[in-house]
């Protein structure tokens, strides 16, 4: 038994009192039945009423929500694109695309964001609102997590850009400065506005030391007593050695001149170039790093990645890819101080930190409430070829896994099931047959529907799963009784024995009606009709009344007479067809040669003397009985008159 | 084309279609309507691309479409087609037929009248009916026709409660879609190639004319008649073929053209420009066809053909030919002359583009991808 990762969640179903009733369930494949059985718990408790119900319990709530289709359905797009990135491309171009995947997906979800955003906002009902706001913090969270994996594990910066990197992760996700500055900025005097200090300090802290500059010199504007500190602490923020993309200068250069420039700073403070403000003094300590003058903005700060980005920032801006978790270690313990212990979403961040990126996923799957998030990160992060080692005990590999389970849940949807096919297609050990399971389950509403579910089987030549379609359709019309439909349908699915079936309805209608109907179909089957001999019969049978129609009498007599001497024409049916060929013997001209009549009173004898010996007939059968005999008396008699009128005429024709 | 905005709107649409614009105004092509399939809740929705950036302050930036108003539609809206300014019908998979009427004052849709069952199959055994799908309708003021897969056709009018004329069992197979032909002859076409005329003029239920694939019986799924040469009609097939048929002569298509790899849904000419056809698939593209017919050899028949004798003869043998070519380029059939020229106009495949609608200088789709297109620059 593996250990559980987490204790499993309780979800209690309204109505159901399982303390009284035993329950019990059934899974389907995005979804689970549950209901009361009529068992008691305790042997002792008299019959209850139980809940009369049958409850469908969904797992992925997510699913049905209206927003994040949009996400699923234009993550969709991406995912498909990413998989047909051509394996070719290797290096700086694989690597670019790669990126560039990375940052529509969370494009993506910064739409989605945003809109759900707006609808929180907006205040509609106040548990709707609670919904969406917890929708929010699990998409920016998502964002959040996503954004540092694609920093990591995707871009792989080196030392250098990884700070860079870094701080437009912190910058980006750490908002609330732009508001913040708007407020301050917007004010008649910004630098005598209460929370200024904070403002130059968050910008501090993110490392926007230009927009920090302006503030100071709106300060020293001001404020003429510290003009002079503002104007030395601005220096030593514009002189700060970053590295910057287009530069060509080493690590080793950048290094001397931050250390250059650390000790200028270090020495700013000794000397009390600032002791007279309060303000400025800690932000020169910040700038030197110092983690007790970091920790005390922890307000501002608001987390400890950012605390971890800061503080890397000004004691260690070339910090290699290898060292962060050590860092990051140790600016958990710092800000949480021992008060609070770390949260699913620390644990994430905390184990891309350490490049696990199996943990990450394990944690995110658990957290999330999705499997939308692990299983586009996992593909993604698999095209990387950063997973290609890890293969799990079950199933095959952990891409596949999720992306299985992601597409199942699209599939348990009423109508994302098309966005699941495509999920199928790229897993390739387990991908057919779930999509063979789940593509029969789909309800075909109307023919367009189904038009577009035999699509996807004919285009994957899953012909198991089009026959199915195909007779289930075909068995719909004929419930229907559109009798034309269901002969299309099984043509369609090459199923003769079904045509078998609708042909012998259309000849039974025949039969009843004495015309055809749906001469459209039936009389265009072309090579089709050799699908099934009953159906070639029907065919070739109208094809005879179409000849007779039209008065070729003598074509019509040798393609009825082949029908029955060929076998095509069921037994039964052969009365009827004889019965057919008494008004062409009755005609005024010979038809029937000597030769073919032969033919037909051997068949007519065949019929005849083949019928078994019934025992005591009732009333009913006696007269049916007497109308047959009528019938083939007459068939004899003109059968026996059209010899001797075809012998006549084939002797005067050889004598001539 | 610059200018294509996508725009996902988490239900998957299986219909578009243009308000059209009165004659004569000088108002531009501003609204449009969508139908949505295969949700738990389907509505027809109606969409504005006018500019309107003082009316929406959150991020919605000019050609972005807005919605301005929907209504539950019950079952999947098979079909779409406007009525006139203020009405749109509706074909509904439950077998309805419902007309919507738009209030501009407070921006609502309301039902204004309904045919619940219009389209029902009659089991074998049992008395009751039950619903067949309403797949095409087709709408010329005050008349609307539609078909279904119970194979049946319907004659209605806006006004009247009942249908007009109705055509049980016209078809032995499904009804897939239905035009105008001239009033009153409407044209359907069906799930075995084939491509029936009725004239409803004439009693009985049979058609007047059967025009039909050769053979392979691929089914036909959209049909649409040239705007000015109603003789000249276009329909797409299973196979993603795209025939030009000439109703007058044959009962086979003029030119058989291959196009998508799937079932192409829609096949819609450019009302004010014909030489311009689209064309959709399900295999998820959206196809400008172009026609133009400004080859060189053209005028030079007219200001030089005295001089080119080879060329003169040619002229005078084909005389009726080339008399009817000059009217229409869809019915040349010489291979010879790549005069079609075709783009793809979609930027990346997607699943597949349900329906389609060209007015003027704009276009719109719907996908199952859940995305509704427009561009208002096509021919720029």
């Amino acid at each position: 038994m593996e250990e559980l990762d987490g204790e499993p969640t309780v979800t209690l179903i309204p109505g159901v009192n399982s303390q009284k009733k035993q329950m019990c369930f059934d899974w389907g494949p995005g979804e689970m039945l549950v209901c009361e059985t009529s068992f008691n718990k305790k042997e002792k408790s008299d019959m209850m009423p139980g809940c009369p119900f049958i409850h469908i319990i969904r797992k992925n709530e997510d699913v049905y929500s209206q927003i994040l289709r949009k996400l699923f359905n234009e993550s969709h797009g991406i995912f498909v694109g990413l998989q047909r990135i051509e394996e070719e491309l290797t290096g700086k171009s694989r690597k670019a695309q790669l990126v560039r995947v990375s940052k529509n997906y969370r494009s993506v979800i910064r739409a989605c964001l945003e809109e759900m955003h707006q609808l929180a906002i907006a205040g509609k009902d106040p548990a709707s609102d609670r919904q969406f706001s917890i929708q929010v913090s699990s998409l920016s969270a998502m964002e959040l997590i996503w954004n540092l994996c694609e920093i990591l594990f995707i871009e792989v910066a080196p030392a250098g850009p990884l700070l860079l990197h870094l701080l437009d992760w912190v910058q980006l996700h750490v908002c609330e400065v732009d508001s913040l500055s708007a407020d301050v900025l917007g004010s008649e005097n910004p630098s005598k506005h209460e929370r200024f200090w904070n403002l130059v300090t968050v910008l501090v802290l993110q490392g926007r030391l230009d927009e920090a500059r302006q503030m100071l010199s709106k300060e020293a504007n001001t404020n003429p007593t510290s003009a002079g500190m503002c104007r030395i602490l601005g220096d030593l923020m514009r002189t700060m050695p970053v590295l910057s993309p287009g530069n060509t200068q080493t690590l080793t250069e950048l290094e001397l001149k931050w250390q250059h420039w650390h000790e200028g700073c270090e020495r700013h403070l000794q000397d009390g170039t600032f002791a007279s403000s309060p303000h400025l003094e800690s932000l020169c300590k910040i700038m030197l790093g110092d983690e007790a003058a970091l920790l005390e903005q922890k307000e501002l700060l608001s987390n400890w990645y950012h605390f971890l980005v800061t503080r890397l920032l000004y004691s260690h801006p070339t910090v290699k890819p290898m060292d962060l978790h050590f860092y990051a270690q140790s600016s958990l313990d710092l800000f949480l101080g021992g008060e609070s212990s770390p949260e699913p979403l620390d644990n994430i961040l905390m184990a891309a930190f350490e490049f696990d990126i199996h943990q990450v996923i394990k944690e995110c799957s658990i957290a999330l409430s999705n499997w939308w998030f692990v299983a586009h990160l996992t593909d993604l992060l698999d095209h990387c070829k950063l997973l290609q080692s890890h293969n799990l005990y079950f199933g095959s590999n952990m891409r596949e896994f999720l992306l299985l389970e992601y597409a199942s849940g699209l599939f348990a949807h009423h109508s994302l099931w098309q966005l699941g096919v495509d999920y199928f297609d790229y897993c390739p050990e387990l991908g057919r047959v779930s999509l063979e399971l789940h593509i029969e389950r789909i309800p075909l509403s109307t023919e367009q529907k189904a038009l577009k579910v035999l699509r996807v089987c004919e285009q994957r030549q899953m012909t198991e799963q089009v026959r199915s379609i195909c007779k289930i359709l075909a068995m719909k019309a004929v419930r229907n009784n559109r009798l034309g439909s269901a002969l299309s349908w099984s043509i369609r699915a090459k199923d003769a024995a079904f045509a078998t079936l609708v042909s012998d309805r259309f000849l039974r209608d025949y039969c009843e009606r004495g015309c055809f109907s749906d001469l459209d179909l039936i009389d265009n089957l072309g090579p089709a009709m050799m699908l099934s001999d009953r159906l070639t019969f029907l065919g070739k049978y109208r094809e005879f009344h179409r000849l007779y129609g039209e008065k070729r009498f003598v074509d019509a007599a040798s393609l009825l007479l082949s029908l029955m001497t060929s076998q095509i024409a069921p037994r039964t049916f052969w009365m009827t067809l004889l019965t057919d060929a008494l008004p062409l013997l009755e005609q005024k001209q010979v038809i029937f040669s000597a030769e073919q009549t032969y033919e037909l009173m051997r068949c007519l004898e065949d019929l005849t003397s083949g019928r078994p010996v019934r025992g005591e007939p009732d009333a009913q059968q006696l007269q049916d009985d007497d109308v047959e005999t009528t019938k083939v008396e007459m068939l004899r008699l003109a059968l026996a008159r059209n010899l001797a009128r075809s012998i006549v005429k084939e002797g005067s024709l050889e004598g001539s | 084309m610059e200018e294509i905005y996508a725009k996902f709107v988490s239900q998957k649409i299986s219909k578009t279609r243009w308000r059209p614009v009165p004659p004569g105004s000088l108002q531009t092509v501003e609204t449009f309507a969508t139908g949505s399939w295969d949700n738990e809740e389907n509505y027809v929705s109606l969409w504005s691309i006018g500019d309107f950036g003082n009316l929406d302050s959150d991020g919605g930036f000019e050609g972005d479409h807005q919605l301005l108003c929907d209504i539950r539609h019950h079952g999947d809206v098979m079909d779409l087609q406007f009525f006139d300014q203020e009405r749109i019908v509706a074909a509904s998979s439950t077998g309805c037929v419902t007309v919507f009427l738009h209030h501009p004052n407070n921006q609502t849709l309301s039902v204004s009248q309904q045919w619940t069952r219009a389209h029902y199959h009659t089991g074998p055994g049992s008395p009751s009916c039950s619903s067949a799908p309403c797949t095409g309708v087709v709408c010329s003021n005050p008349e609307i026709v539609t078909v279904g897969e119970d194979g049946r056709i319907n004659l209605f009018r806006a006004d009247h409660k009942e249908a007009i004329r109705t055509i049980d069992n016209a078809d032995s197979s499904t009804l897939h879609a239905v035009t105008f032909l001239r009033t009153p002859e409407i044209l359907t076409v069906n799930s075995i190639g084939q491509l029936k005329i009725w004239d409803f003029r004439q009693q009985g239920n049979e058609p007047s004319q059967i025009l039909s694939l050769t053979g392979d019986r691929v089914p036909l799924h959209c049909v649409d008649r040239h705007p000015n040469q109603q003789h000249v009609v276009a329909t797409g097939g299973q196979d993603g073929m795209l025939s030009i048929w000439d109703v007058r002569q044959g009962t086979m298509p003029v030119s058989l053209l291959k196009a998508h790899e799937a079932e192409m849904w829609e096949v819609h000419f450019h009302p004010s420009n014909p030489d311009h056809l689209f064309t959709c698939s399900e295999d998820g593209s959206l196809w400008h066809w172009d026609a133009c017919t400004d080859v060189p050899e053209k005028s030079s028949l007219f200001h030089q053909g005295g001089r080119n004798s080879t060329f003169l003869s040619h002229s005078i043998s084909n005389q009726a030919n080339v008399h009817q070519s000059l009217i229409s380029s869809w019915l040349i059939t010489d291979p010879a002359k790549d005069r079609i020229e075709i783009t793809s106009l979609l930027p990346n495949r997607t699943l597949s583009v349900n329906s389609l609608d060209v007015l003027g200088p704009c276009l719109v789709c719907g996908t199952d991808a859940e995305a509704i297109y427009v561009t208002r620059q096509l021919f720029s």
